[in-house]
């Protein structure tokens, strides 16, 4: 028998099928319902942001990644949660400045592909918040004309954009925070008003969430804890002060709470690895972005919140390491 | 379920029905017989033959050295025709003995050269298990007398016996258990003798069910022997998973299963017991699986040790185009073999053939941090962070997470997404940390 063609390697010789790229690729497959969702009520604007800011991060893991390190498909969901977490009406330049900042200065100094410390999307659309407050708070109300811009989308770079003929409202976090208005519960969970491109149909993210889940490819611990933490305390602080909390329902369905429990908490490189360190990192995020959106300054804190605990998640790590087996009793005796 | 069980844990596909249903069935001799001499853990036999000898089947071709060692005995009637290093199956080079078979040798034993047992005293027993080089059979290859007499200063009140087999392919134990339920139980009989236990546990997978049905029905009224049905996961037959899922206790971190009063022993191993004393032949072939998708016809072998895996491989008619690794043991922690001269041993279990679609991919990923690792490690290690110090050599911090209660299952390779070597890097570590702790003692 022929045996040059034998190779030899290490135990074991059994692989899992899933692999590194077919996870992040799926999870950015289940991002398009999401997407889709979004171009149904903001129209052609909203694929245009998200298509610079894909661009964006694409073009940058290109230069500055591994060689072939757009086959991992993680640049693709950086790029993809990145345009869904802006504002419909954002001029493209500014969506792909946001994603090459985010991989330039969130991944690649870092060294890449699970090196980095922050969540990369978050990164970028934090830099586009310092960098552009206006136009990244500028909200156009959903519906109308599907080709109907949203903003002056095709702005050139660093010129003052023309927003003339849009309607714009504030979103119903801002409405509630500056208005004491409250958004019905409804209109929130289906997504029918202003915010970012992603963050309307709280009901299609849970969908696309749970079909991750189902496929092992998200940890439903951190969305479940955020989403919980979320409800309970919001709705400790509603007891108290009606006036000035909204109801814990209000604020789980409102903002980018959904799009940040599901798709950015959920980030395995940035959130602690243990199962008991998920729930840790989830509680303190829903804890965050209820104190932030009612004691602080902006109406949103589901960026900072994240970001936050992103930093914290190596001390988290250290603190929930499983427990060896056979070491209890060890301890038990010392 | 969960006392039957362990947490974690993986399933890779068990592709055991290849060779499940089929009787074992003999090997015909080969035309040459390899005996390396070191074939067991701890000290290899030393050699007395020498080239030109003629020896009988049984007969002894190397003496035990001291008590943590085994002889070796030829396999095969025949002349010595060399004595030489070659080729072993774990992929260096060991003293082998040679032994071109006599074809017109009847092959049948001589008088018994085993005792029988009944009316041995304890340590009679023991040495007649040594001298008919038993050692167990589920691949580590501990020479079995040792495991007979545990040290005094313990008291044992369990005999667990493993019938897990949780490595995918092999089917070998599973089939020892349904054409043969007598012999495991003769050899708990008398293991729990020179244990003097009372009480013997086997732990079968319930992917077994005619094991299982074939062991209760073959139970001997006079014994207390117990069958339990275990989950089917991987690696429910590691030793530490099995205690646990037996009597539900942890054996502490760097002891050994004798600390909480149990020995555990493997059906094969229990099976040989009973044959030596049946037969009163000393252990000079074993069963062994041929399997895999890369083999065209798989099956379950007794083999003449010593036997080259290529006329195994060439009884079974040999490989597919396909064939990539083949593998001594079972595909998560057996070793790829390099030389297919490298004969069948003692601790063979199986021989299984992998296809280019089964085996690993070359393309590795950077860590996602995905957790997935830590889900599957059934010690409860964390191999991410493991993983990271390996690969900038912190060999003490490796240390002090835990990395001696790594027993090199697999299951965190296994599950990495980013085909990360884990367990492969935590094999050279251990070994590069042994050399930094000798060379730290001297
Ligand atoms: S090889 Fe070691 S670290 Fe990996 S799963 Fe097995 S015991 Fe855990
Ligand atoms: S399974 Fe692989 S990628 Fe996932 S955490 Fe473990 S080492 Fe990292």
């Amino acid at each position: 028998m022929n045996a040059t063609n034998l190779i030899v390697t290490a135990s074991p010789h059994l692989k899992d099928r899933d692999t590194t790229p077919r996870i992040m690729w799926t999870v950015a497959a289940s991002l398009v319902p999401v997407i889709l969702a979004s171009a149904f009520f903001f129209g052609v604007s909203s694929i245009l942001v998200i298509l610079a800011s894909t661009a964006g991060c694409l073009l940058t893991e290109r230069w500055l990644g591994r060689k072939d390190a757009l086959r991992d498909g993680s640049a693709m969901i950086t790029g993809l949660l990145l345009g869904l977490s802006l504002p419909p009406g954002i001029p493209m330049w500014m969506a792909a400045l946001g994603g090459f900042f985010g991989i330039a200065f969130g991944k690649a100094i870092w060294g890449g592909l699970g090196q980095n410390g922050f969540n990369p999307a978050l990164i970028g659309r934090a830099f586009l918040q310092t960098a552009f407050p206006v136009a990244i708070t500028t909200w156009p109300t959903p519906g109308g004309d599907f080709f109907a811009l949203k903003g002056d989308l095709f702005a050139f770079p660093f010129m003052s954009p023309q927003i003339t003929h849009v309607v714009t409202s504030a979103t119903p976090l801002g409405l509630f925070k500056f208005e004491q208005k409250l958004t019905p519960i409804v209109d929130l969970v289906l997504g029918t008003t202003g915010g970012s491109v992603g963050e309307t149909s709280a009901v299609v993210i849970l969908l696309c969430g749970a079909y991750l889940a189902w496929k092992g490819y998200l940890n439903w611990r951190s969305p479940v804890s955020i989403i919980l933490s979320v409800l309970v305390l919001g709705q400790f602080l509603h007891f108290i002060n009606p006036a000035r909390a909204a109801g814990g329902l209000f604020h789980v369905f409102s903002g980018g709470l959904m799009l940040g429990a599901v798709y950015m908490a959920t980030d395995m490189v940035t959130v602690p690895t243990t199962n008991r360190g998920r729930w840790v990192f989830g509680g303190c995020v829903g804890a965050l972005v209820v104190v932030i959106r009612v004691y602080g300054g902006l109406p949103e804190g589901v960026m900072y919140a994240i970001l936050i605990m992103n930093a914290f998640t190596p001390l988290i790590n250290r603190a929930t390491q499983p427990t060896v087996f056979g070491t209890v009793k060890l301890k038990e005796a010392k | 379920m969960a006392f039957f069980g362990f947490a974690h844990g993986v399933h890779p596909p068990e592709e055991k029905e290849l060779t499940s249903g089929l009787p074992i069935r003999r090997m015909p001799y080969p035309d040459e017989i390899i005996l390396p001499l070191r074939q067991h853990a701890g000290k290899p036999a030393t050699l007395c033959v020498k080239v030109g000898d003629r020896v009988e089947r049984g007969d002894p071709v190397g003496h035990a050295d001291g008590y943590m060692s085994v002889p070796i005995h030829a396999s095969a009637a025949g002349t010595v025709t060399a004595i030489e290093l070659w080729p072993h199956p774990d992929g260096s080079m060991a003293q082998s003995v040679h032994i071109k078979v006599d074809k017109y040798a009847l092959q049948m034993p001589r008088p018994r050269l085993v005792p029988r047992w009944e009316g041995l005293t304890v340590e009679q027993v023991v040495k007649a298990v040594q001298e008919a080089g038993v050692v167990g059979l589920g691949g580590a290859a501990f020479p079995t007398h040792v495991k007979l007499a545990p040290p005094k200063d313990h008291t044992v009140h369990t005999l667990i016996v493993n019938g897990a087999e949780c490595e995918p392919y092999l089917t070998s134990d599973h089939r020892t258990m349904v054409e043969y339920p007598e012999r495991v139980h003769f050899g708990c009989r008398v293991m729990m003798h020179t244990l003097g236990v009372s009480k013997a546990v086997i732990g079968v997978e319930k992917n077994k069910p005619d094991a299982i049905a074939a062991l209760e029905r073959a139970k001997p009224k006079d014994l207390d022997i117990t069958i339990l049905p275990l989950t089917v996961k991987y690696p429910q037959g590691a030793e530490k998973m099995l205690i646990h899922a037996v009597t539900g206790v942890e054996v502490p971190s760097g002891k050994l299963p004798v600390t909480v009063g149990v020995v555990v022993q493997n059906v094969g191993s229990l099976a040989a017991i009973a044959e030596v004393f049946d037969t009163g032949l000393p252990l000079i072939e074993r069963i062994v699986t041929v399997t895999g998708h890369g083999l065209k016809r798989p099956a379950n072998l007794i083999v003449p040790v010593g036997t080259k895996l290529k006329d195994l491989l060439a009884y079974c008619d040999g490989v597919t185009p396909n064939a990539r690794e083949v593998i001594n043991g079972g595909p998560m922690m057996g070793m790829a073999v390099s030389n297919l001269d490298a004969p069948v041993i003692k601790g063979t279990t199986g021989i299984v053939v992998l296809t280019s679609d089964e085996v690993r991919g070359e393309t590795v990923y950077p860590c996602i941090h995905c957790g997935r690792c830590l889900e599957a490690c059934p010690v409860f290690l964390n191999p991410s962070w493991l993983g990271d110090l390996a690969r900038v050599r912190r060999y003490q911090d490796m240390a002090d997470e835990h990395l001696s209660d790594c027993m090199l299952c697999g299951s965190c390779s296994y599950v990495c997404p980013s085909n990360i070597p884990l367990s492969q890097l935590f094999q050279a570590s251990k070994v590069a940390l042994r050399r930094i702790q000798i060379a730290g003692a001297a």
